[in-house]
């Protein structure tokens, strides 16, 4: 059968199994958008590339499937490099399709040209500039294979304009084992002999702490992950890209790390002997200043990138594989073995649980909200396994802090790149993927402003997510670093409470919009929200700019400098 | 043919300096994404040839000398690894490889220079491979430390040199675990 490129093209994203792609059109991949309108795979259109980008990681985080995103060359390319970036940093599955001027013209300075291909080099596992159009399944399914397995990460196909009008002998998309890939063999089966030698040192271990990251739940290894923390009855803390993989509520689960970690969780990590990397990377909000980090521990790492260990720490047992053949072989490893007293290391973590949790100052009468007050209403008001997807900045890290996970993949967030405007488009894409789940993007006002433009979309595509605001007028976190570390002088950060008008911008975007001031409000705006399922919804509460995010450990500082609530501090 | 000089005598190289070979798929853009992972880690590359490999349509092997000093070699390496196009990465310990590079040099004579030029290229096994006028285009190949020698000797005993040199080629010693 002869097709076209672009036929080629979607018939391959369909045997692939993709479901849906985010994208916008323009000249140069103007011909794959033709076959679109007769395929099964449904098309989301988009304001802004930007929004086809983070909607496909949204998309990718709750379903573990790699998202797809379709734009066109030059402007429409270049627009979706920041997702790109984004999906980089946090090892997002991502297959970006991007067109590119007739071969002829490459490197001519033509209209709407860029070298994609080389823009991206450094932020995607790999990508490929398609010459020939029969290449196209083959080139597919590499793409689909690179982004999927190993660690997860973006790829790029760019497709020239007169190649995806050019004819080809249509064939199925090889299977992914049958590629003939000589460069590409990701490690995933993990040595059993180091894990004997890991299970031993953790048993022996008085002080562990099991410092779990993303990658546990990128290999699908909460239950795995669940019994070993049974298992060895060891403490658990989980990264800002691993909240859930462990249920909050479990009395092993410390919760997060980092900068603005819980005062235990920090503490826990710089005092123990051993720490037991699942699928981490020692970034440097959770270690702080490197040489002062966990200065007494031995380190296990289990990481599936090789080129992880020793990055950052040098490990004393380095476990190179998935997270879940890793703790498969840990566990068989540990199941003989007999856990040391730690007693004293519980009764001492109980202390700080008790000592320091997690506080904020309640709200004064006729003030302002406090923002941790409405990311716990709406985590006590909206339904079990709601998704909850933030931006990036004081809003993010109080959602990360207040919202009690119980599942896997319904915490969505922009670590590693901290990309502002990301809570809407992804999660619309996230809402996209999982559609019987509530999905509530927590916001900040700035963030929100930079991508607002999709709830458009998310109207038009019948995707009704919703919209929680934390508009406390300022770039939040930015002000805060100015209060406490440039002397109160705040430069360019103010926003305002009401440009734009949120309530009226909303419904013009075809949105529910409502408005929050007071304490008393806050639980009906909530419930009102949860009842519409018919269009998105977007909630202005409008909290303390004055608030700031606690604990904190400053740039420069070690972990053991951690700044605990004001109402905590001269306590210890 | 002239004997080749200091055959063997490597001891003397850099510790600090590394050997990758490197087999990379022949694909187009393959160099950028070598070269384009060196700059963005801060790894540095002291010196680097490509050539196509035995199988000329599929692969070509670059041999990188990199500066292990500046970054563990693991850390290269695993790095290097994750690109899909490399193939196969080996580390060549200098003791235990054989290394050449080749040297192109045009040197500016005076009439008093050609007996001396003629013979200190004849006392490094290289040859005259072209002359015009005053000017002589001389080659030598050699391990990088014979090729370290003559140029400087070019360099001081000589007003006007035009010097390129390739970066070194290397294969394991024989008989070495490599």
């Amino acid at each position: 059968m002869k097709v076209t490129g672009a036929q080629a093209l979607i018939k391959s994203l369909e045997a692939e199994g993709v479901e849906v792609v985010f994208g916008l059109p323009g000249g140069a991949i103007l011909p794959v958008y033709d076959p679109i309108i007769d395929s099964t795979v449904r098309h989301v259109l988009v304001r802004h590339e930007q929004g086809a980008g983070h909607m496909a990681e949204g998309y990718a985080h709750a379903t573990g499937r790699p998202g797809v995103a379709i734009v066109t060359s030059g402007p429409g390319a270049t627009n979706i490099v920041t997702p790109i970036g984004d999906a980089y940093m946090d090892s997002i599955p991502l297959v970006v399709i991007t067109g590119q001027v007739a071969t002829g013209s490459i490197g001519t300075d033509a209209f709407q040209e860029c070298d994609i291909t080389g823009i991206t080099m450094g932020i995607t596992k790999h990508n490929w500039l398609i010459k020939r159009a029969e290449d196209i399944p083959q080139v597919i399914a590499e793409a689909f294979h690179v982004a999927s397995t190993g660690r997860p990460g973006p790829v790029l196909v760019d497709l020239p304009k007169d190649v995806a009008q050019s004819m080809m002998e249509w064939y199925e998309p090889p299977a992914h084992d049958q590629l003939n890939m000589p460069g590409y063999h990701p490690s995933t089966h993990v040595d059993r002999d180091a894990a004997a030698q890991a299970a031993q040192l953790l048993a022996g271990s008085t002080r562990p702490v099991l410092y779990v990251g993303g990658g546990v739940l990128k290999a699908n290894a909460t239950a795995e992950l669940r019994r070993f923390v049974e298992l060895t009855g060891a403490p658990v803390v989980t990264t800002l890209m691993a909240r859930g993989a462990l249920p909050d509520s479990h009395p092993q689960n410390l919760r997060m790390p980092g900068m603005h970690g819980n005062f235990t969780a920090v503490t826990a990590m710089q005092e123990a002997d051993l720490l037991v990397s699942l699928g981490a990377r020692f970034d440097d909000r959770v270690t702080g200043k490197l040489d002062g980090f966990a200065p007494h521990a031995k380190i296990i790492h289990l990481d599936i990138d090789p080129a992880e260990q020793g990055k950052v720490r040098r490990p004393d047992v380095s476990l190179v594989g998935d997270a879940k053949d890793g703790l498969e072989a840990l566990l068989e490893a540990s199941a003989h073995l007999t856990q040391a007293d730690r007693t004293e290391w519980w009764s001492t973590i109980h202390g700080w649980l008790e000592r320091y949790p997690l506080t904020y100052d309640e709200a004064e009468p006729g003030s302002p909200l406090k923002p941790q007050a409405v990311i716990e209403a709406l985590n006590a008001h909206s339904p079990e396994g709601t998704i909850v997807v933030s931006g990036v900045g004081q809003h993010q890290m109080w959602a990360a802090q207040h919202w009690s996970y119980e599942e896997p993949r319904t915490w969505i967030n922009s670590g590693g790149a901290g990309t502002m405007g990301f809570a809407v488009p992804a999660a619309i894409g996230a809402k996209a993927g999982r559609p019987e789940r509530t999905v509530w993007a927590v916001d900040g006002d700035g963030c929100f402003q930079m991508t607002a433009q999709e709830l458009v979309t998310a109207r038009i595509e019948q995707i009704p997510i919703k919209v929680a605001i934390l508009n406390n007028s300022y770039l939040g976190m930015v002000r805060q670093w100015q209060e406490m570390f440039y002397d109160e002088r705040y430069s360019e950060v103010y926003l305002s409470p009401d440009l734009p008008d949120y309530v009226k911008l909303a419904e013009a975007m075809g949105c529910v919009g409502l408005r929050v001031d007071t304490p008393e409000d806050v639980i009906p705006a909530i419930e009102k929200a949860n009842a519409i399922d018919d269009r998105p919804v977007v909630i202005d509460f409008r909290t303390d700019a004055a608030e700031k995010v606690f604990p904190m450990v400053a740039a420069g500082a070690t972990n053991s400098e951690i700044l605990v609530h004001p109402s905590q501090q001269g306590d210890a | 043919m002239a004997p080749e000089p200091f055959l063997g005598d490597v001891e003397h190289t850099p510790v600090r300096h590394h050997i990758l070979s490197v087999l990379v798929e022949n694909k187009a853009g393959v160099l950028s994404r070598v070269a384009g992972l060196f700059s963005r880690r801060g790894f540095n590359i002291y010196s680097l040839a490509v050539a196509p490999a035995d199988d000329a349509e599929r692969f070509s092997r670059l041999t990188i000398v990199v500066d292990a000093e500046q970054a563990p070699l693991e850390q290269i390496v695993a790095q290097l690894d994750k690109l899909v196009n490399v193939v196969e990465i080996k580390d060549l310990l200098s003791q235990e490889a054989v290394e050449r590079e080749l040297l192109l040099a045009t040197v500016h004579l005076e009439d008093i220079d050609r007996q001396a030029l003629l013979s200190t290229v004849a006392d490094a096994g290289a040859s005259v491979i072209d002359f015009l006028h005053q000017e002589v285009t001389v080659a030598l190949a050699g391990t990088p430390l014979a090729i370290d020698a003559f140029e400087a000797e070019l360099i001081a005993k000589y007003k006007a040199v035009d010097i390129q040199r390739t970066g070194r080629v290397a294969l394991p010693r024989l008989g070495s675990p490599a």
